[in-house]
């Protein structure tokens, strides 16, 4: 591996301030895992690195009893989320994700502030998190600035994130009543494999049970960015959820995928498989809310 | 750039003088000459370099040496008892032919070893779950799986000489 310096800030601003006086010349590193594959592939040739794991930030997860909303710090493994009681009751969907991210061995190191700023298309912890209308908290020269995490990405590998910038927290707001949620990883290996297509998928129920009062569909491997099925959404939406619609709702999602042939998979099978996965998904959402209410 | 870092290996302080980009594998194996921690694929694909860091299994290929300075790093050597009796997971591989080749093992063991500190009775599917990343190309994966659900009751009944390993 090319040499480089390893610079351990313990503060944010200090943090930035070392990216700016070795502007073009380093990069941030947090768990490192995608970071030092990189660096080994010569992919990239920092002088410097900094590094994100010596700063005394919140880490872990936070749920906010007044707002009710949930704080994930960026700097969060992937580890410590698939083993939190509080993320596998309340939000099914980014344990269903986060559990098979990976392997055991690097969701001991990786965070997900790291796997949504490397930005790959297939990025398994974006999907829930954009699902759930998550809130990308970003720290920089200028201060502190907030971006709904669906409007972060911007290409394969590209992020609004500027230059020095660092993201510093996720910030999930708080679900109707009634709520399911679930996410598929669809792929060939249980480790280290990206996946052919990935599913988020939150429901709410109205109090009939039936009638659908906010739905919301996520797509990986879709679309050169983790994207929305807007229009699936808009067609379940206030309509009742039976199995009939839930089929309809895949078709539309799978009509507005913008799938396209990769080494792991081809387009036309990759559509075929947002129509059944979403179909899918909704029928764990709606199962997942029933559980609930039996149990409660 | 050198820098000193002081960390527990295998039950003993350490000092060293490492390079920033080294990763803890080169660390091990080509500075301090523990060469039963093996290169695999080198990116976290195969899991032959699993050591435990802090009780958590990690890729020794991609973890940097100067983030083990102040924690606590166990590989394979460090297994074993002084008197050179064997760990009860590694005994499970001997005893239940989980080992063939023998380069997956050490990873194999380490992400065993982790898995059993957290869990004590893992069913099947954990024990899939934790040896995920760990690729055995004999493909002896039932002998492994076997191996681990016998050490893990070979410890119930043995708790002893665990909780002993667990402190020291």
């Amino acid at each position: 591996m090319k040499p480089f310096t390893y610079l351990t800030p313990h503060t944010l601003d200090e943090a930035v301030s070392l990216y700016e006086s070795h502007e073009g010349r380093a990069a941030y590193i947090a768990g490192g895992t995608d970071v030092l594959i990189k660096i080994k592939e010569e992919k990239i040739e920092p002088d410097y690195l900094i590094s994100l794991a010596h700063i005394p930030v919140s880490e872990g997860v936070r749920f906010n009893e007044d707002t009710r909303a949930l704080h994930i710090s960026a700097f969060t493994t992937h580890r410590t989320l698939e083993l939190s009681p509080l993320i596998r009751r309340d939000y099914p969907i980014l344990h269903d994700a986060v559990k098979n991210i990976g392997s055991v061995q690097i969701r001991n190191t990786a965070t997900i502030g790291g796997n949504l700023a490397n930005a790959v298309p297939s990025a398994d912890g974006a999907i829930p998190l954009i699902t759930m209308d998550a809130v990308a908290h970003i720290y920089g020269t200028k201060g502190e600035r907030t971006v709904d995490l669906i409007h972060f990405f911007l290409g394969p590998g590209q992020t609004v994130l500027e230059k020095g910038e660092i993201l510093t927290e996720i910030v999930v707001p708080p679900a109707p009543a009634r709520t399911g949620s679930a996410y598929i990883k669809f792929g060939r290996r249980k480790a280290m494999e990206l996946p052919l297509l990935g599913v988020g998928m939150l429901l709410s129920l109205d109090a009939d049970m039936t009638t659908c009062v906010k739905v919301r569909i996520g797509l990986g491997v879709a679309a050169p960015t983790p994207i929305r099925a807007y229009n699936a959404e808009r067609f379940l939406k206030g309509r009742e959820v039976t199995d009939a619609t839930l089929a309809e709702a895949g078709q539309i999602a799978a009509d507005e995928a913008r799938v396209r042939d990769s080494i792991r998979g081809v387009a036309w099978y990759r559509r075929e498989l947002v129509g059944v996965l979403v179909k899918r998904m909704g029928a764990l959402c709606r199962k997942r809310i029933t559980d609930e209410k039996s149990i409660s | 750039m050198d820098r000193e870092i002081q960390f527990n290996l295998n039950g003993n302080e350490t000092t060293v003088v490492i390079k920033d980009h080294w990763t803890l594998l080169h660390l091990l194996r080509e500075e301090l000459g523990l060469l039963g921690t093996k290169e695999g694929c080198g990116s976290g694909e195969c899991g032959a370099c699993t050591v435990m860091v802090d009780d958590l299994a990690v890729n020794a290929c991609l973890y940097l040496a100067v983030e083990v300075d102040s924690k606590k790093v166990v590989t394979i050597e460090g297994l074993a008892s002084a008197d050179g009796e064997l760990h009860p997971v590694q005994k499970a591989f001997v005893e239940n032919g989980g080992i063939q080749c023998g380069f997956c093992s050490p990873g194999m063991i380490m992400s065993a070893t982790a898995l059993l500190k957290e869990n004590a009775t893992p069913e099947e599917d954990d024990i899939k779950h934790a040896i995920a990343g760990n690729i055995c190309r004999c493909t002896g994966y039932v002998q492994i799986i076997d191996s681990i659900r016998k050490a893990a009751r070979a410890e119930e009944g043995d708790t002893v000489r665990v909780v002993a390993w667990q402190d020291d």
